[in-house]
C-alpha cells in the first residue's frame, strides 16, 4: 500500500546526478516498517488470533499448510497483470472455469491420479487461452477501468457458465454420465465428488509427501550455503552491489526457520508429523521462478513499461495491447492450474460455487501481504496467503473465545477481506490523483 | 431504408432495443404456453414500483458526474436501520403509516451523514469511483453483519427466539408490510394495481425531476457534464458532487424501504451484498449511460429489466422445471448492460 511518501514536495532529482550513498541502518529499518505496515498489522492481528484462539499448534500448522499449498498457485497467477499494469485480475474466476471445465471432462474419461492431473492441465491450457485473450479484448477496450471491468466480466462469465453446465450439457452437448449429469438427463451435478477411485483427488498432493520440518531443515542449510556462495562472489566481482543489510536479513531469517525446524525434530513434538506435498510446493516454486524469471527478459520489461505508462510505452514501439493480451493470457492459464491444484486438493467440485469467491479471496491475500495496486512480488503473495489463512483458521474459534460467538469471527473474516480490497483500491485512486496533480502542475 | 434503422436504433440505444426484444419474445412465448395473464401482469407492475426508486438512485449520482452508485448499499443499510429503529420503538401507528413513515424519516440522518462521509471520500478517489464504490459497499455489508448481531435490538419478532442477534428476515406483516401496495390499490381485468405504490415511485421521479430543474440541480448537472467548466464558471465541483451523493443515498433508504414494504420482509445480513447491481443495469438498459441519465431511462429501464425477469421466471420454470434459467438469464442480462456500458465509457480520462 502506498501513501504519498514525502517525495511529494521534493523535486525529483535527475538520476546521473544521483549520488550513490547506502542509507544508515537505522533508516532503512524504519523503512522496511513503513514499506510493510499492513503485513506487520496483520501478523499482529494473527498472532493475537492464533493466541485467542487457543487452538492446538499442531491444528493450525496443519490445516495452514494445505490451505497454502492449494491456494498459492492461484495467488501466484495475480503477479504479471499487476506488472503489467492491469491491476488486481478479478479475472482469475475465468480461469478458474477454464480449469473447472477440464476437470469436469476428465472425471468423465475416469483419468485417474498424476496423469488425469496432468490432462486437466492439458485440457484447461487452450480453454484458458481462448477466455484470457476474450478477456483481454475486453479490457482493451476499457482501459483505467481495468479492475471493475475484470470483476463484472467475471460475474457475466459465471452466468454463461452456468448456462452451459446446465442447460447445454445433454441438450446441445451430448454426455450421459449419471455421475456428472443430474437425473432429469439436463445439467451437470452441483457437486462432483473427486475423491472416488478414479478421482482426482489428492493426484499432486499424494505423489509425495515428506515431513515438512525435515524439508525445512534442507532448504535453510542449501538457503544459506547459496547465500553464502553469492555473497563471497558478490563481493569479489561487483562490491558495489553489495547490500549487507539485506544480506543479513535474509540468513538470519534462514537461520531462524532452521533453529525452529531442529527444534521441532529433536524435541519430537507432534508437529513432527506434519508432512509437506512436494510436487505440489514445486509447483509453486516453479511458477515464483517463473514470475521472478519473466521480469528479466524482453517480454517482462515490456511488461514493465506498459504497466508504467501506455503512452511511452507506445513510442518505444511497443504493442501495448498484444502484451497486455499476453500477460492477461499467462494470468488467466494460472488461474486454471492454479484452481485445478486448489480442487485436487479440496476433494470435491462444487460446480456452481468452488469459483465464485476466489477473486475475492485471492487478491485479498496478496494485498495482506502488502502487494498494492502498482506493485505485487511473488514473495508478498505468499507471505499474503499465511496471514489469510491463518486469520481464516483462527477467527471463527478467536471470536468466540472473545465475543462468546463464532459468527462474529467469521463475519470479521469476511469484514477483512472485503474492507482491505477497499482500503487498498481507495489508496491506489487516491494515490493516482495526486500524482496526476502533480504532474498537472509541473506542465503548467 | 438502412439510414433511417441505423438513426432509429441509434435514438433508442442498442441495448435498450434488444432488452425490449427479448421482453417481448418472452412474453409471447408465456400467452403461448399459456401462463396466466392477470397473475404475471400484476407482478410485473409490484416489481416494477417496488424496485423503481432503488433505481431511481442511480440518478443524482449519475448526474453529479460520480458514475453509476456501485455504492447503493450504504444506502441501504441506513433504510434498513431506519425500519429496524421503527420496529423496535414501536412508531408504527396508522398515521404514520404503519411505521412507513417514520422509517423513512429516521433513515434520513444516517443517509444524509453517511452520505456526506462517502461523498468526501468519492472526491479524493476521483476517476476510480464505481470500482472503489463497489467494495466500499461490499465493505459496509460484511461490517454490518457484525453489526446485526451485537446491536442492543430487543424486539422479540426482529431477534432470534434463542442465540443472538437479528434473524435474517424480519416480517413486516405487522407493520408496515404491503402499505403502499393496498393503498387505493384495485383489480382490474385480473390484473392487481398497487396505485399507492406506482404513486410513491413516480412522485419520487418527480421531485428528482423538480429538483434537477432548480438552480442547484442545474448546478450539480453542469458538475457532472464537464467539471472544469463547472468550476471555471465558479462552481463548487466536490461540493456538487457531495449533494448529489448524499440524495443518491437517500433515493437508496427510501428504495429499500419501499422495496422491503413490497416484498413483506426486511432482508439482513448478506442480502444487501449485490444490490446495487440491478439498480445500475436498470438504468443502463432503460438508455443511460455512465455519465448521462434521464428519469425516462429509470422508468423505462426498470420496467423492462423487472419486467422481463419476472416473466422469463414462470417462461423458464415451464422449459427446464429444474435449474434456474431466470437466474443465469438476470446474470447474463445485469452483468452484460454494465459491461456494454463500460466499454462505451471510452479510454483513460
Amino acid at each position: 500500500m502506498h501513501l504519498p511518501r514525502w517525495g511529494v514536495k521534493r523535486k525529483m532529482t535527475p538520476v546521473n546526478q544521483m549520488k550513490i550513498t547506502p542509507p544508515k541502518l537505522s533508516v532503512k529499518v524504519r523503512r522496511l516498517i513503513f514499506d510493510n505496515s499492513v503485513p506487520l498489522l496483520f501478523i499482529i492481528i494473527c498472532l493475537a488470533g492464533v493466541y485467542f484462539s487457543k487452538l492446538p499448534l499442531v491444528f493450525i500448522v496443519n490445516t495452514l499448510l494445505s490451505r497454502i499449498t492449494r491456494n498459492s498457485f492461484l495467488v501466484l497467477a495475480l503477479v504479471i497483470p499487476v506488472i503489467a499494469g492491469l491491476g488486481l485480475n478479478f479475472g482469475i474466476v475465468i480461469g478458474a472455469m477454464a480449469g473447472q471445465f477440464a476437470i469436469i471432462i476428465v472425471t468423465h474419461y475416469k483419468i485417474a491420479g498424476f496423469p488425469g492431473f496432468l490432462m486437466c492441465l492439458l485440457l484447461a491450457t487452450p480453454i484458458a487461452i481462448l477466455f484470457g485473450i476474450l478477456t483481454a479484448l475486453l479490457l482493451n477496450r476499457t482501459k483505467g477501468q481495468e479492475m471493475i471491468t475484470s470483476m463484472i466480466a467475471g460475474f457475466f462469465a459465471n452466468g454463461v457458465y452456468q448456462f452451459i453446465l446446465l442447460f447445454l450439457v445433454g441438450t446441445l452437448i451430448p454426455l450421459k454420465n449419471p455421475d456428472l449429469v443430474l437425473s432429469r438427463g439436463i445439467g451437470i451435478r452441483n457437486t462432483i465428488d473427486l475423491a472416488t477411485e478414479t478421482g482426482l483427488k489428492y493426484s499432486l498432493d499424494g505423489v509425495l509427501q515428506y515431513p515438512l520440518f525435515n524439508v525445512l531443515v534442507v532448504v535453510a542449510v542449501i538457503a544459506i550455503v547459496s547465500l553464502c556462495i553469492n555473497y563471497y562472489w558478490k563481493r569479489k566481482k561487483i562490491p558495489e552491489t553489495i547490500d549487507n543489510f539485506r544480506f543479513l536479513t535474509q540468513i538470519i531469517t534462514v537461520i531462524i526457520i532452521l533453529g525452529v525446524s531442529l527444534y521441532v525434530i529433536r524435541t519430537g513434538s507432534p508437529l513432527r508429523t506434519v508432512k509437506l506435498p512436494i510436487v505440489t510446493s514445486l509447483f509453486i516454486a516453479g511458477l515464483w521462478f517463473f514470475n521472478e524469471l519473466i521480469i528479466k527478459t524482453k517480454l517482462g520489461q515490456d511488461f514493465r513499461t506498459v504497466g508504467h505508462d501506455m503512452e511511452i510505452a507506445k513510442i518505444s514501439g511497443i504493442d501495448v495491447d498484444r502484451t497486455r493480451i499476453i500477460a492477461m493470457v499467462i494470468s488467466t492459464v494460472f488461474a486454471a492450474w492454479g484452481q485445478i491444484i486448489f480442487l485436487q486438493n479440496i476433494g470435491t467440485l462444487s460446480t456452481y460455487g468452488s469459483h465464485v469467491q476466489i477473486a475475492t479471496f485471492s487478491i485479498a491475500a496478496i494485498l495482506l501481504g502488502g502487494a498494492s495496486v502498482t506493485k505485487a512480488t511473488s514473495g508478498q503473495a505468499i507471505l499474503g496467503i499465511i496471514l489469510f489463512h491463518t486469520l481464516f483458521i483462527v477467527s471463527p474459534k478467536a471470536g468466540n473465545n472473545l465475543f462468546g460467538d463464532a459468527q462474529i469471527g467469521e463475519f470479521f473474516r469476511a469484514f477483512i477481506s472485503y474492507g482491505v480490497i477497499g482500503v487498498a483500491l481507495g489508496l491506489h485512486a487516491w494515490n493516482k490523483r495526486i500524482q496526476a496533480m502533480r504532474k498537472r502542475l509541473e506542465v503548467l | 431504408m438502412n439510414e433511417t434503422l441505423n438513426k432509429i436504433i441509434g435514438r433508442i440505444g442498442l441495448p435498450t432495443l434488444i432488452i425490449t426484444l427479448l421482453f417481448v419474445v418472452i412474453c409471447v412465448i408465456a400467452i403461448i404456453i399459456g401462463l396466466p395473464f392477470g397473475l404475471i401482469a400484476s407482478d410485473v407492475i409490484r416489481r416494477f414500483g417496488m424496485f423503481g426508486v432503488l433505481a431511481l438512485a442511480m440518478v443524482p449520482a449519475i448526474q453529479c458526474g460520480t458514475g453509476p452508485n456501485f455504492a447503493l448499499p450504504i444506502g441501504i443499510i441506513c433504510g434498513l436501520l431506519g425500519s429496524l429503529l421503527t420496529i423496535e420503538f414501536g412508531l408504527t401507528s396508522p398515521a404514520l403509516g404503519y411505521g412507513f413513515i417514520s422509517a423513512v424519516l429516521i433513515s434520513l440522518p444516517f443517509a444524509i451523514v453517511s452520505g456526506w462521509l462517502y461523498g468526501i471520500l468519492l472526491n479524493k478517489i476521483k476517476g476510480s469511483e464505481m470500482l472503489v464504490a463497489t467494495y466500499t459497499g461490499f465493505s459496509i455489508v460484511s461490517f454490518m453483519q457484525i453489526g446485526w448481531v451485537t446491536l442492543p435490538f430487543s424486539h422479540p419478532e426482529m431477534r432470534w427466539p434463542i442465540g443472538k442477534g437479528l434473524r435474517v428476515t424480519v416480517s413486516l406483516e405487522s407493520t408496515f408490510g404491503e402499505v403502499l401496495n393496498r393503498l387505493w390499490g384495485f383489480t382490474i381485468g385480473g390484473v392487481y394495481v398497487p396505485t399507492g405504490l406506482l404513486l410513491f415511485f413516480l412522485g419520487c421521479c418527480w421531485l428528482v425531476w423538480i429538483f434537477s430543474r432548480s438552480k442547484s440541480g442545474i448546478e450539480m448537472i453542469t458538475v457532472g457534464a464537464n467539471p472544469k467548466f463547472a468550476a471555471a464558471a465558479g462552481i463548487n465541483v466536490d461540493r456538487n458532487r457531495i449533494i448529489g451523493t448524499i440524495l443518491s443515498t437517500i433515493l437508496g433508504a427510501v428504495g429499500i424501504i419501499v422495496y422491503s414494504l413490497s416484498f413483506g420482509f426486511l432482508q439482513l445480513y448478506l442480502a444487501p451484498l449485490y444490490m446495487a447491481f440491478p439498480a445500475v443495469a436498470a438504468v443502463l438498459i432503460g438508455g443511460a449511460s455512465t455519465s448521462k441519465v434521464k428519469i425516462s431511462h429509470v422508468i423505462i429501464g426498470t420496467f423492462l429489466f423487472q419486467g422481463l425477469l419476472t416473466v422469463a421466471l414462470p417462461v423458464a420454470n415451464q422449459m427446464f422445471p429444474e435449474g434456474n434459467l431466470s437466474e443465469v438469464l438476470r446474470m447474463i442480462v445485469q452483468n452484460g448492460i454494465i459491461l456494454y456500458a463500460l466499454t462505451k465509457m471510452g479510454g483513460e480520462t
